[in-house]
């Protein structure tokens, strides 16, 4: 059984359609990564997931219960982690745990907290106040707090926008652990990096729909190729140099300073300069070519 | 899963509880020390000089047993608008309970719920403060909580009700100034609305802070067949404000 499953969802807000006829399924057991552009309805497909918003059409079906009618029940069985922190700042570690040990009906609170708080790394300060923790603390604590039922399913809503590389290369390793795990994980996130890193799969979602979906490496291969070639220079030299790529076939995006050839290992002699430098060709190339955004 | 669940809605003012235990202190001083100075500056300047006794009941006390509706009304309807509007605007505090198993008419109820019980109680303190300037202690007494309760579960409702109607914070300064303190002075807590104009007096009669003056003072000074009436008009308020609040809050809430 498919952890979840939607079928032609349309959302709408006023003359905006934030999702768009989306089909997804996400299997029991892998992390699928939901990469898309800001703005691409990546959150309003968290929403839908939690019966905190409506679908306008389709079905919706969350570990076997249809949507909006069951969503409560679905929400007892799954975790979320907001995009924003939430928490309860004048009130202590333990305190914001035990609360959402409440609210999710778990029998033992104390358990519950304290391996949440194991999981957070936070035992040490389980009575101080969230206002006094760090940066980091906070966000581990944020995704202990929506782990604190032991879900069958998580929503991590760009688990690390915002966060400074070192805490989320440390939160990136909290959500490794729960994949080893063997929980489900539906992440989205507009950081290829982290899709790169944590997702078995990723959907690339663009204008309310998915445009495409597979392993990373597949993508890589089915759009992208095997290599890609950036070239650096004033603004001149790259618009020539791009005539020039395009002319023999290749596709050429921008990438910051930049432009990159992709597809490069299949380019007669003279398509690009030499002194291109060449690289693996990635998911972010795949990425600016399927939704036509430069990546973050 | 059922519709207002214990558990949820337990969880919920578990939530309040655990921040009400960071700022009880100021809460509590506060709610002592006002209706003292209130009466200490009404007993020594109003009634020496002015006012001496209403309907037969020494002024001080008149104005002690009125003074539990004001703290009914200012320990309820503001913490609701201003509380609610912040955890749901600035601290999106309802984002993260909505995302557990807790609908929203179980996290209104839960809301109301909380502040009934919390200005029930602190709505006896100036009963107590009263009986310390010299009020004799009545059974009738023993109602006014649950008077309390119920006439802030319905202030609640009104509060958390603004609170998801208002686009702004400051918006609420047009709700306090229309609303809040028309209902304040004209409750009957300082002077009888025998007084006022017919009109006003009618109007007074619907303002449910009215009702729970002449509650209290039933409690205090005996009961009269009314008074009945008058309880019934509050958990009327109670519950049409609830069913307000909870619309209005899940229109909010859930896009």
């Amino acid at each position: 059984m498919a952890a979840i499953e939607l079928r032609g969802v349309v959302k709408r807000f006023g003359p905006i359609t934030a999702v768009d006829g989306l089909d997804l399924d996400v299997p029991e057991g892998i992390c699928l990564g939901l990469l898309g552009p800001n703005g691409a309805g990546k959150s309003t497909t968290m929403r839908l997931l939690t019966g905190q918003a409506i679908a306008d059409a389709g079905e919706l079906r969350v570990l076997g219960h249809e949507l909006p009618g069951d969503a409560k029940a679905a929400r007892a069985e799954m975790g979320v982690v907001p995009q924003l922190d939430n928490l309860d700042i004048d009130v202590t570690v333990e305190d914001n745990l035990a609360v959402f040990a409440r609210l999710y009906r778990v029998r033992d609170v104390g358990a519950a907290v304290d391996r949440a708080l194991d999981l957070a790394r936070l035992r040490g300060r389980r009575r101080d106040a969230v206002d006094q923790l760090s940066g980091g603390m906070r966000r581990r604590l944020l995704l202990a707090r929506g782990l604190v039922h032991d879900p069958k399913l998580i929503l991590l809503d760009e688990p690390t926008v915002g966060l400074d590389p070192q805490i989320r290369t440390e939160l990136w390793s909290l959500i490794d652990n729960l994949r080893s795990r063997g929980t489900t994980i539906l992440m989205s996130t507009h950081y290829i990096e982290e899709a790169e890193r944590l997702a078995d799969e990723v959907a690339v979602m663009s204008a309310g729909k998915i445009i495409s979906r597979g392993r990373p490496v597949e993508l890589i291969a089915e759009h992208a190729g095997r290599q890609t070639a950036e070239v650096y220079g004033p603004p001149d030299r790259l618009a020539q140099v791009r005539a020039t790529a395009e002319a023999h076939g290749l596709t050429v995006r921008p990438a910051g300073p930049a432009i990159a050839i992709v597809g490069s290992e299949r380019a007669d002699n003279g398509a690009f300069p030499d002194d291109a430098v060449l690289r693996a060709a990635s998911l972010e190339d795949v990425f600016v070519m399927l939704t036509g955004e430069e990546a973050e | 899963m059922r519709r207002l669940e214990p558990a949820a809605i337990g969880g919920v003012m578990s939530r309040e509880v655990a921040n009400f235990r960071t700022y009880w202190r100021g809460t509590t001083f506060s709610s002592v020390l006002e209706p003292i100075v209130y009466l200490l500056a009404f007993g020594l300047g109003l009634s020496a000089t002015l006012v001496d006794e209403v309907n037969g009941v020494p002024y001080i006390q008149f104005v002690g047993t009125g003074m539990v509706a004001t703290a009914v009304i200012f320990s309820s309807a503001l913490p609701a608008m201003f509380g609610t509007f912040v955890k749901h605007r600035f601290q999106n505090t309802y984002d993260a309970i909505l995302a557990a198993p807790v609908d929203v008419e179980e996290l209104v109820s839960a809301e109301m719920l909380w502040i009934g019980i919390r200005s029930g109680t602190y709505g006896c303190i100036p009963l107590l403060v009263t009986i310390g300037f010299g009020l004799d202690p009545a059974p009738g007494m023993l109602l006014v909580p649950l008077f309390c309760f119920v006439t802030a579960l319905g202030f609640a409702g009104f509060g958390v009700a603004m609170a998801a109607t208002v686009a702004k914070i400051d918006q609420f300064n047009y709700v306090t100034a229309l609303c809040i303190t028309p209902l304040f002075l004209v409750a009957g807590t300082f002077f009888p609305i025998e007084g006022l104009p017919e009109g006003v007096q009618v109007v007074a009669q619907l303002n449910p802070l009215h009702q729970l003056v002449e509650l209290v003072r039933g409690g205090a000074f005996g009961f009269e067949a009314v008074d009945l009436a008058r309880f019934a008009f509050l958990l009327g308020f109670a519950l049409l404000t609830w069913r307000i609040a909870v619309r209005r809050m899940y229109a909010r809430l859930i896009d």
